[in-house]
């Protein structure tokens, strides 16, 4: 009887519980994406650079984390560093270590490809106006540069919240963690409740992600 | 030339929303004539033209090709299609296929018909516009002119009955423009119905039967091209023809004139 | 604190050599994962493209609501869904159908957008000439509009292939054991975490870099040895 496990959901505090959950995620994926931006700012700045040696630096970072998946980063950081370096992070913590470091090399991406993308002719007519250096990039190059990269920095957010589900596989009790528990606590009472609480998990997801990128869908065609 | 009307049009009339762009066209093209359709831009007549091979569906009207009316949508119209060549200004050769594969691709895989005898007609096509030495190359190796040269191989490559032009020169550095309008001129001299829009007016008076003037949606003035070019009839096609003619110093105030007294 | 510079010497060999096995099986779960579901996700990318972009009454709506149901949805909670909560509806399905299904669903909306992209680079005018070379409909999505888009799509389709590869290591949520698994089993075991970790970076690079390297030259060979105008 499919229609009686919904109920799972009003008993108690089992919603609320639920949200609870997403804001671990959720939180985890903030905190990421707050400290991405900056980082990643300076990381694609960092990318332009002529320098052989930064060049080729950032170039492996970028592919490592690029190539790992996101899962092996957070094992390698929570089983991995923890014994490595002796520190003993906690799952929270090495979470926030891995997305941030992901999104650092992200960000970076999309702020070099911002950047090469301004055509040279925009910094050739600043400088036949007689613009210095700093006045090219603040008047000129900022702006162009804002455009492209808020959208694809919105998106970023519904990624990072779409990754930071993998932080229950390394044993951080979020919102599927307490779905399970949910679950087993009624196992007899309420044996469909998986199928609500995991629908409904979908759906607060969905919810959480989809007006996130239906804005940036909306300004990055308004800003074409 | 009463005798065998090939492509007719009656009343048609064709509206984009709310802006009427062919206002009652009514026009007969003979088995072998050349109207060239003259008139300033946006008086609707590529519109016309692109009505004649139903990539635009009348608002109202017919259009007749041997008698059968040509319907946009349906299959139909793959079968009309067949019978009347289209050349645009942008040539649109498609960029993933040699020269020879543009030109024989419809007539095998439309047409049905066998590939040997196809590529002997391309053949012989490309031998007449002087492209032969090209038929492996990529349309971007070509220029734009020689591009042009190819389109129009592909389009007659179908053994077409009428064959439609559109400002087929107007995308091209003028130095390219001769070699596409020679070949055109080849085409009538053979006989092949034609109708061309077009803004060479040197070319228009050489090649046409029949001038068509259209602005704002309708024909303002219809004659042969000797008397279209020496003595106009209406005001209209004067202030027109006039925009060709350039006069040291007063060029801008007599543009500026015509300009105002169309308005 | 105690920092490891001899990270290299002090690796238990034996070990990496007594468990390379399970890795291997491992690897073989996910190349096989990875293999059906990028093969389904891009036929189910070419359907939804097709009915996008020829916006087919009733259908194009469905697929834009699937497409964004797929897309803002982390692919977990869908096997979490498709595993522990279809089979209350009486669908029972072997997790190994699931995963497969999951990255289906999830792989098809990212490959439909791809497709798609491509399919709308296509110039109208170049559909007008065919149109006016009598094509009909199928002939010139055969030959005039599939093969141009498909130089276009060919970046994003590798990308999302690298993208799905990635992805299958959340399989191992619904218990698979694929090359997380097993990873974690051993450190859980036997606490020889360097060498489970080492082999397990070890084991994904040997399957992505090819992929990675490969559709790199393909996009590069597509760009230079283009046939645009």
């Amino acid at each position: 009887m499919p229609d009686s496990g919904i109920n799972v959901l009003f008993l108690g505090k089992n919603f609320l519980r639920l949200l609870e959950g997403l804001w671990v995620t959720m939180r985890i994926s903030l905190i990421a994406v707050i400290l991405s931006i900056p980082l990643g700012i300076l990381f694609g700045m960092f990318m332009t650079l002529k320098n052989p040696i930064t060049r080729t630096l950032s170039r492996v970072y970028l592919e490592f984390i690029r190539i790992m998946p996101q899962l092996v980063l957070l094992f390698i950081a929570y089983f991995g560093v923890t014994r490595a370096f002796g520190w003993n992070l906690s799952a929270e913590l090495s979470a926030v270590l891995v997305f941030t470091l992901w999104g650092t090399a992200e960000m970076g991406d999309l702020v070099r490809g911002a950047l090469i993308s301004i055509p040279k002719h925009q910094y050739d007519s600043a400088a036949a106006l007689g613009m210095t250096k700093a006045q090219t990039f603040v008047f000129i190059i900022v702006p162009q540069t804002m455009r492209r990269l808020i959208p694809l920095t919105i998106n970023l957010t519904t990624r990072m919240i779409k990754t930071t589900s993998l932080v229950v596989l390394i044993g951080i009790t979020e919102v599927l963690k307490v779905g399970k528990q949910i679950i087993d606590a009624n196992r007899f009472d309420y044996p469909t409740a998986a199928l609500w609480v995991y629908g409904v998990i979908f759906a607060l997801y969905f919810l959480a992600c989809w007006p996130i990128s239906s804005l940036a869908k909306k300004l990055e065609q308004r800003w074409r | 030339m009463e005798e065998s009307i090939q492509l007719q049009v009656s009343g048609l009339k064709k509206k984009f929303g709310a802006e009427t762009v062919l206002n009652g066209i009514d026009l007969d093209v003979h088995k072998g004539e050349v109207v060239v359709v003259l008139g300033p831009s946006g008086c609707g007549k590529s519109t016309l033209l692109r009505c004649m091979n139903g990539l635009e569906a009348p608002t109202e009207g017919i259009i007749c090709l041997d008698g059968a009316a040509i319907t946009s949508g349906g299959k139909n119209i793959t079968k009309q299609r067949q019978k009347i060549g289209m050349v645009f200004q942008s040539y649109d050769l498609f960029p993933h296929k040699n020269i020879l594969d543009n030109i024989t691709l419809a007539p095998v895989k439309v047409q049905k018909r066998a590939k040997g005898e196809v590529e002997q007609q391309a053949e012989k096509l490309l031998k007449r516009v002087g492209l032969w030495e090209k038929r492996k190359a990529y349309p971007r190796e070509l220029s734009g002119g020689q591009k042009q040269r190819v389109a129009i191989v592909r389009a007659l490559c179908m053994n077409p009955e009428v064959m439609l032009f559109d400002e087929v020169t107007a995308a091209l550095d003028p130095e390219m423009v001769r070699e596409v309008l020679d070949v055109m001129l080849e085409l009538a001299g053979q006989g092949m119905t034609m109708v061309i829009v077009t803004h060479e007016m040197q070319f228009a008076r050489a090649i046409a039967d029949r001038i068509l003037f259209l602005d704002g949606g309708g024909i303002v003035e219809e004659a042969p091209p000797e008397q279209f070019f020496t003595n106009p009839k209406t005001q209209r096609a004067k202030d027109f023809l006039q925009t060709f003619t350039y006069e040291k110093r007063n060029k801008i105030p007599s543009e500026i004139e015509s300009f105002e007294r169309r308005n | 604190m105690r920092l490891r510079f001899d990270f290299w010497n002090q690796l238990n060999t034996e070990f990496m050599v007594k468990y390379l096995p399970w890795y291997v099986d491992a690897a073989k779960l996910t190349v096989a994962i990875a293999f059906w579901g990028i093969l389904l996700a891009l036929l189910v990318g070419v359907i939804c493209s097709i009915l996008r972009y020829y916006r087919v009454p009733v259908l194009h709506r469905i697929v834009a609501v699937y497409i964004e149901l797929s897309r803002n949805t982390p692919l977990l909670v869908q096997l979490f869904f498709l595993y522990f909560g279809l089979p209350k509806l009486g669908i029972v399905l072997s997790a190994e159908s699931c995963a497969i299904i999951g990255l289906t669903f999830l792989g098809g909306s990212y490959m439909a957008e791809s497709i798609r992209s491509g399919l709308e680079s296509i110039e109208k005018s170049q559909l007008e000439s065919a149109a006016s070379l009598g094509m009909g409909q199928l002939l010139m999505m055969k030959e005039v509009i599939f093969p141009q888009a498909l130089a276009v799509s060919v970046p994003g389709v590798c990308a999302n292939m690298i993208f799905l590869i990635k992805e299958t290591s959340v399989v191992s949520g619904i218990a698979l054991a694929d090359l997380m698994y097993v990873t974690k089993d051993l450190i859980g075991l036997y606490y020889e975490t360097d060498e489970a970790l080492l082999m397990l970076v070890i084991a994904y690079l040997i399957i992505l870099l090819p992929v990675s390297i490969l559709a790199s030259v393909l996009e590069r060979r597509l760009r230079y040895a283009g046939f645009g105008n």
